[in-house]
């Protein structure tokens, strides 16, 4: 369907490519639920659970043990804003499922203070995703998902759980927080995935 | 975390804008009637699109401001400087004109009359957006639930829905605060932001289990969070919607 909105001209940005319906901040907002939960690295705990039920467990020093990747990515957020070149420091989940045995299709990403959100495993692995724990070379805030969040910059940025606590694996799709709330279950922003059935 | 499974396709349906308020000197309310509305549940939003004769597009997210039934379509925008689509929808917009719109959306910071509890509504600025809407559906469904609203505004001028908060004010089951951060009217002395003491004045206790709505720009969100769970509130209870600029759902 088409209408035209009567004296409505737009601001059309040039140079940089954004996927549809974006548009560029500088800024880098926030999205959350809930409050957002503090919790201390000395408490935090990343726990991989795979489809037969054998759990995979890293503390922080062990995460940190890990070798890192600097990551460069744009992400793009449901709500529309993009941030590009972001700079973020974290560890592949290559590196993390290198050792756990599993042939699950799906994974459901749990997060402290309850947010889940499903990611299907083709996408968390092949240098696609990491959990990040620094923003531009600082510890990543709170507000933003520190200690450690999800980064799955492919994916809108609801997928990027922030205050990650693990992997539920499974040969199901579980869908999560959002999804359950009306949101696309794969949330590819060059397909303008956003609600349920995009 | 609750779970409410909404999950249709949405497609794009022209409205006409059939009236327009003036709220604030950057804010108005626009009254849209769009014929085959699915209905809303009160907190929820919807995107709309506006169109350039070239065929280029913007899109944005607004909460709407209404009940359903009962009421029509409001949605309240709030200028933001520099941006894309508000501007037109506070400005250029007349009644009569067509508006496409795609919702609703958003199944989270939603209130439904049949919810058991209190309610507490926390708003900063235009965050009372959606919080109007959950007013509007307590009195639509003549709930008796006790409902608490914390509004958080610059000054006297800022307040949005005068007249519907001094209506909704009247009745027994709603309680209605303002807190002014710069400038307050004649007779109330206090001017600054919700703090500790606020909550522990005006909100409802952890004891009385109440569910929690808090709404505005992200500082005001995040600080008025922090202060319910040092409160005691279950953070399980509190939910969020963070608006600005670049704020959506």
């Amino acid at each position: 369907m088409g209408i035209v909105s009567p004296g409505f001209s737009g601001r059309r940005r040039s140079g940089s490519e954004l996927p549809p319906g974006q548009y560029l901040t500088r800024d880098f907002p926030v999205l959350s639920a809930g409050p957002t939960p503090h919790i201390r690295t000395e408490h935090w705990e990343f726990t991989v659970t795979t489809e037969t039920g054998e759990a995979t467990k890293w503390d922080w020093a062990a995460l940190l043990a890990l070798p890192a990747d600097e990551i460069t990515k744009d992400i793009h957020c449901v709500t529309r804003w993009s941030k590009l070149e972001t700079n973020w420091k974290g560890v592949s989940l290559d590196t993390l499922l290198a050792d756990v045995e599993t042939s699950a299709d799906y994974a459901l990403v749990h997060s402290y203070g309850g947010y889940t959100t499903n990611v299907p495993m083709d996408d968390l692995l092949d240098g696609q995703a990491w959990i990040a724990y620094e923003y531009d070379g600082e510890p990543i805030d709170p507000e933003h998902g520190g200690p450690a969040r999800l980064l799955v910059p492919h994916l809108y940025f609801w997928k990027s759980a922030k205050w990650v606590r693990g992997l539920v694996l499974s040969d199901n799709q579980d869908l999560g927080f959002w999804e359950t709330a009306g949101y696309h279950e794969y949330g590819d922003p060059w397909k303008e995935q956003r609600y349920a059935g995009d | 975390m609750e779970r409410t499974t909404i999950r249709r396709r949405l497609t794009w349906q022209v409205g006409t804008v059939t009236d327009v308020r003036r709220e604030t000197a950057t804010a108005r309310t626009l009254v849209v009637d769009v014929p085959d509305w699915p209905g809303h549940l009160a907190g929820q939003h919807l995107d709309v699109r506006l169109t350039a004769p070239d065929g280029y597009r913007a899109s944005r997210s607004y909460s709407v401001a209404s009940a359903w039934p009962g009421d029509t379509i409001e949605l309240t925008v709030e200028q933001v400087p520099e941006g894309e689509v508000s501007p037109y929808l506070v400005d250029v917009l007349q009644v009569g004109d067509p508006l496409e719109i795609r919702g609703p959306v958003g199944g989270w910071f939603v209130w439904k009359p049949e919810q058991e509890g209190p309610v507490q509504l926390i708003g900063g600025g235009s965050g009372i957006v959606p919080l109007r809407a959950m007013l509007r559906a307590h009195a639509a469904a003549a709930s008796t639930t006790p409902v608490r609203l914390l509004y958080s505004v610059r000054r006297p001028a800022s307040v949005i829905y005068v007249q519907d908060l001094k209506e909704l004010a009247a009745s027994d089951d709603v309680d209605v605060r303002l807190v002014y951060t710069r400038e307050a009217p004649a007779g109330e002395p206090r001017v600054g932001r919700i703090d500790a003491d606020v909550i522990e004045r005006l909100a409802f206790k952890p004891a009385d289990e109440p569910t929690t709505y808090v709404c505005g720009p992200t500082p005001f969100v995040e600080a008025v969070a922090d202060l319910l769970v040092a409160a005691g509130h279950d953070p399980a209870r509190v939910r969020t919607e963070r608006f600005g600029p670049t704020g959506g759902p």
